[in-house]
Parts: structure tokens; sequence; C-alpha cells
């Protein structure tokens, strides 16, 4: 068993305070994903677990054991590098086998592990090489062989393919998902790219200045984000967000964008939302993908609206049209043969039934 | 026929390789001054070359001093048999030798304390090494001399006169070259190297000796033909610090011997000295490569 639980975890740079106290608990066999984005501490998260850094407070506890004080080594866990860190006068399999060869464990034990390693990484072919005769994602394979002949109980990935173009990248990705479904080894990931994460994760562990803003599922991110900052974090294009007013009219809530401009509040979000109603410093957060060209059938709780679109970029399977609301610039997606041109008018259809209201003085969606 | 009319039927065309033609007079410039520097700077061995070949009459004779009119080894004869030569060549050896090892031996270790193992105050330390090689070595013998004194007070160990001293005296200079070298190097190797073995069970010791060592190896290298260069050619520290011919390095004992009085021996002088130049220039030659390359290391990403 292998869970990983951080408590209160602080951490400190002289006086800057890098990690704010958080606390996260990451069961057995889960795929966790720190996300967020630079100097957020996600970094720095891992490398307390790893044993890399110091905790400057709280504990943290790697299969039910406090490890504040245990060295990496005796924290049974293999760590992969942004930049592979291959050891260059080795060849792969020396790489592969450094840290077995320390543990003092029998030779035909290491070859049988590297070999069953190199197998599931597909690399048997490269053992001789040097990293120097390798490509990027060849490396990548290496350094995650690395950590897979350790057999720990946890694997950290610190930014691994931020080194690789972006379709080897995606092809990585890929290929690490896979191993994890082979290998199930808890893993703590570290990306600042949302889509690694969304795609790589159990669950992604959403990460602000030093604190955890989220933690949860990627659809859970991605439909119920619980501060601002995570509704703008997660997904691409980000989440539009409109200043606007809550407003009472005849027994019924409005959003209220501007003096033209206003939504009927869908029905189920009355009760949640009456509370608010006149209040100051209120966004209203509809992504992209909720603002779409206007079609014949509607669905309740969408409703058409005209605005003159300001730039219009073709992306293939979907276009995205821009236009602006109260000088704040808003993206939507729209189909290809729609009929969006810049500079004219287009009949725009809001879906408001994935309406997110949030309060820009604390950030929190309500 | 065709060719011809080809030739002359087509329009001028335009003159390209501006850029080639700008190369090649900057190649032309470059040879211009190289070869000036190597000619200024071959100019005084070569001098010392033909001067050891000739006889100390051709050589105070008004002759052509680029010519020799009778080459003779009888120079190098007569040192190589010289037993006194000998002795100097052999304290030479032993004490470049002994220096190099001690000196490697404490600077790579210190490099990688300073350079990799984060302690309070180590960049300050790391500093300190350097200024203490900026302290002229001519400020420091008067205060030798006393510490000399003192320890022969305290445990009746003479220091003065002996060859095996200078073992003790030029680690001083050479240590905190070396270990300023070896900073630099370790420090252009990734962080995440050194992580990764921590990570992978090694200790700081086995992180040194399987990982750093080998990685660093043109840099310690070039640490390496410094350090004997420095020691070989130490000229200040053996002269003040000996005297017995038995006891003399070779820089010194051939400016202390080959010169009697006002009599130059220039002959020997010139021999003596080339003879002396050529264990370094032996060693350079096979690890030039290595030292060039340490020398560049971390000025570009590999």
């Amino acid at each position: 068993m292998a869970q990983v639980t951080l408590r209160k975890v602080v951490k400190k740079y002289d006086e800057v305070l890098a990690v704010r106290g958080i606390d996260l608990d990451i069961t057995d066999k889960e795929f966790i994903v720190l996300v967020g984005p630079s100097g957020c501490g996600k970094s720095t998260t891992l490398r307390m677990i790893a044993g890399l850094e110091e905790i400057s407070d709280g504990d943290i506890a790697i299969g039910g054991d406090v490890v504040n004080d245990v060295p990496p080594k005796d924290r049974d866990i293999a760590m992969v590098f942004q930049n592979y860190a291959l050891y260059p006068h080795m060849n792969v399999y020396e790489n592969m086998s450094f840290g077995l060869k320390l543990k003092k464990t029998p030779k035909d034990e290491i070859d049988r592990r590297v070999k069953q390693a190199a197998q599931i990484l597909d690399i048997t072919e490269l053992l001789d090489r040097k990293p120097k005769q390798l490509s990027g994602g060849q490396r990548q394979r290496v350094a995650m062989g690395r950590a897979i002949v350790r057999d720990p109980k946890v694997f950290l990935f610190d930014e691994p393919l931020s080194n690789l173009d972006a379709k080897l990248r995606v092809q990585m990705r890929t290929e690490i998902k896979k191993v994890h479904q082979k290998v199930r080894t808890t893993t703590v990931y570290v990306t600042h790219d949302q889509v690694e994460a969304m795609t790589l994760a159990d669950r992604v562990v959403v990460m602000n200045g030093g604190l955890i803003e989220q933690v949860g599922s990627p659809n859970d991110l991605y439909h119920s984000p619980a501060t601002k900052f995570v509704a703008g974090f997660i997904g691409s294009p980000a989440m539009n967000f409109i200043p606007c007013q809550l407003e009472q009219a005849a027994g019924a809530l409005r959003v209220r964008v501007n003096d033209k401009l206003s939504f009927p509040v869908p029905a189920d979000r009355t009760a949640r939302y009456t509370a608010q109603v006149g209040k100051a410093n209120l966004l209203l957060g509809l992504r992209p993908e909720h603002i779409t060209e206007t079609r014949p059938h509607s669905e309740p709780n969408q409703h058409d609206f005209d605005m003159v679109i300001d730039v219009v970029e073709p992306m293939g399977m979907e276009t995205l049209v821009y236009f602006t609301i109260n000088g704040i610039e808003i993206c939507g997606r729209v189909n290809p043969n729609a009929g969006a041109t810049a500079a004219k008018p287009m009949k725009l259809r809001a879906d408001l039934s994935n309406m997110h209201l949030i309060d820009d003085s604390t950030g929190k969606v309500l | 026929m065709a060719n011809a009319s080809i030739a002359t039927g087509a329009p001028t065309r335009p003159r390209y390789g501006s850029m080639s033609r700008d190369r090649r007079w900057a190649l032309r410039w470059s040879y211009f001054f190289l070869v000036l520097f190597a000619i200024f700077f071959l100019m005084p061995p070569i001098y010392m070359l033909i001067t050891s070949l000739k006889t100390s009459a051709e050589i105070s004779a008004a002759t052509n001093p680029w010519w020799i009119s009778n080459p003779t080894l009888q120079n190098y004869i007569d040192l190589l048999t010289q037993n006194q030569f000998l002795v100097f060549f052999r304290n030479s050896a032993i004490v470049s030798i002994c220096v190099v090892v001690l000196t490697m031996s404490i600077s790579v270790i210190a490099a990688f304390a300073l350079a990799r193992m984060k302690f309070w105050g180590s960049a300050t330390l790391a500093t300190g090494v350097f200024l203490t090689y900026l302290i002229p070595e001519t400020l420091l013998f008067i205060p030798l001399f006393k510490m000399f004194a003192w320890v022969n007070e305290m445990f009746g160990i003479q220091l003065m006169n002996h060859w095996w001293t200078m073992i003790i005296l030029y680690p001083t200079l050479t240590v905190p070259f070396a270990t300023w070298i070896m900073i630099g190097y370790f420090a252009s190797i990734p962080k995440e190297l050194d992580e990764a073995a921590l990570i992978d069970g090694a200790t700081w010791m086995q992180t040194l000796t399987k990982i750093f060592i080998p990685v660093a190896l043109p840099g310690i290298i070039a640490a390496t033909i410094f350090t004997f260069t420095v020691a070989w050619a130490q000229f200040l520290y053996p002269l003040a610090f000996t005297t017995s011919t038995s006891e003399l390095v070779l820089p010194v004992g051939i400016v202390t011997t080959l010169i009697k009085g006002d009599v130059f021996n220039w002959g020997q002088i010139m021999t003596g000295a080339l003879l002396g130049a050529a264990p370094p220039l032996i060693i350079y030659a096979f690890l030039m490569d290595y030292y060039i390359a340490g020398l560049t290391a971390g000025a570009t990403k590999g």
C-alpha cells in the first residue's frame, strides 16, 4: 500500500512562502496531477515528497510512515525529471540498473527487471546506447525505465514532457498513461499544462500561490470549478468572465450584462443565487462552447442574442469568434458553416444551463 | 563552340558571393596575425634549441646566432651524464607528481562540497578559496619562513632546505585554483543529475565517485595539467627554501649550478631549460583535447 499524505505542509525560502500549508490525501494506485502556473508551488511540493527539499512545517507520510526526516533513497520513490537527468557516461542499461546496483540487488534479478522494463517501454534495442545517441522521446522512456525498474512505492514526475515537441508530447502522454495502467504505481505528476493534467489524472490538484485551489476529477474541475482561478485555468480557450448584476424581476432572476443584454437564470439555480441579488463584483462565467451560433431548435435555458463579431479564427472542426461586451473580449465556438464574418453582426446563442456565477471579491464560484 | 557562344552570349550575372569574399578576407587577416603570433612566441624556444646545439666557443663567437656551423650534442651528453641534473630532474618529478595527487584529491572533494552540498556559508567559502589564490606568492614566503621556524621549535622538524617540503608548499598555490576550476565545472553539471543519484540511493561519496568524477573528467584533467605545470615550473619557493645542491628542483637547479659567478654556461642552460620543458609539453600534447574541453565547459549547452 502506498498512499501519500500531506498535512499542513509548508515550505519557506528565507522569508518567501512557496507552499503555504497544504493538505492532500493520495490513495494507493492513484494518478494525481499537480497543475498550476509557474511559481504556484507545485514543483516544490513534489520535491518535498521526494525528499529533495526539506519541509519547513507539517508532515508528509508515504505508505503510512511519516518521512519528514527520511533521506530520498529511503523513501522508496522514483522520480522522472524534466531534463531526464540520465547519467551521460553510462549506457541505457547502466542508467536503469544504477539504483539496483547500489542496493546490491543480485545480478540476474537486475537483468530480469531491466529487460522487463525495457520491454514495457519498447526500448530493448537501445539498451547499449549512450544517452547522447538517443532522441528526446527515447531519453524520456529511459528516464521512465529507470523509475520502473526500482519498483518503488511512488512515481514522481516533474514536468517530464515539457522538453518534447508538441506531437511527441501527445504521444508520450498516452505512453505514460499506458505504463500506469500496466504498473499501477501511485503517481504524482507535476505539469503546468492543463491539457496534460486533464488527460492523465485520476484526480487533478490545481495549485495557485502556494495553496491548493481545488482537488477533483478532471470532469469535476471542468464542470464545477470551486474558484474563479480554477474556472479560468482549466479549459482552452479559457472561460469567459463577464461582469454582471443579478436582478429580480417578476419573481424570476435575471443576469444583466449591460443595459441591452440580460439572460434569465435557469430555474434550478434560482434558490442558490437569490442571496446575490443587487450585489456588486459579480461575474458571469460562461465557457466558449456554451456560446454558439443560433440553431432552429431551442433547448431550455438557451437564449439568442445579436453581436458584432470582431475576430474570426477558423480551427477546422470549429471556428472561434471573438466579440466585446463592456470592453471585455468574449470568445465563442461556432460551427464552421455558421457564416461568422469579422465586423458583421451575428446571431449567437448562450447556454445558461452551464453558467457559473462568481463573486469577484472572494474569487469563489457561487 | 556551343560553350563559347553561351559564355559570350549570356548576360553578365550579378556578382553574388560577397559573404564568401568577406570570409576570405577575414581568413587572410586571421592567418596573418596567427602566423605573426606563432613566430613571436616560438622564437625563444627555437633560439634555445639552436643555442643548445652549439659549442660554448661558437656561442661566444660573434657569428650568426640563428645558424649552427658545428652542430654538437655535447651539451645534452654533459647534462644527462651529470649526476646533479638527474637529481634535479628526479626531485622535480617526485614533487610534481605528489603535488598533483595531493592537490587533486583535496580540490575535487572540496569543490564537490562547495558546489553541491548546499551548507551554511558554502558560497562565502567558495569565494574565500578564490581570494586565497589572488594573494601573490611573493607575499607568502616570509610568513612561511616564520611558520617553518615555529614548526622547528615546537616539533623539532626541520622543513628548511628539503625538496620534499615543496610537496606541502606548492598546494598552497595549486589547491585554490584547481578547486576554483572544479567548482566551475561541477556547477555546469545539471542539479538533477545528483538528485537522480540521490534518489537512486547513492551516498554523497558515491555521487562524487560514480557520477561527478566521470562526468567532469575533462575538467579534472584540465585542473591536473594546470597543477602539474605550476608545480613543475615553480621557481620562487624552491629558490627561497632550498640551498643544498641535492635538494634543488629543476628550474632552480639549472640557474644556480649552471651559472658560476659571472660565467654563464649558455649551451647547458638552454639544454637544461629545453629538457625541463619537455615533460609538460608531452603531457599537453596527449591531453590537449581534454584541456580545451575543460576550459570551455559550460560555454554552450551540450
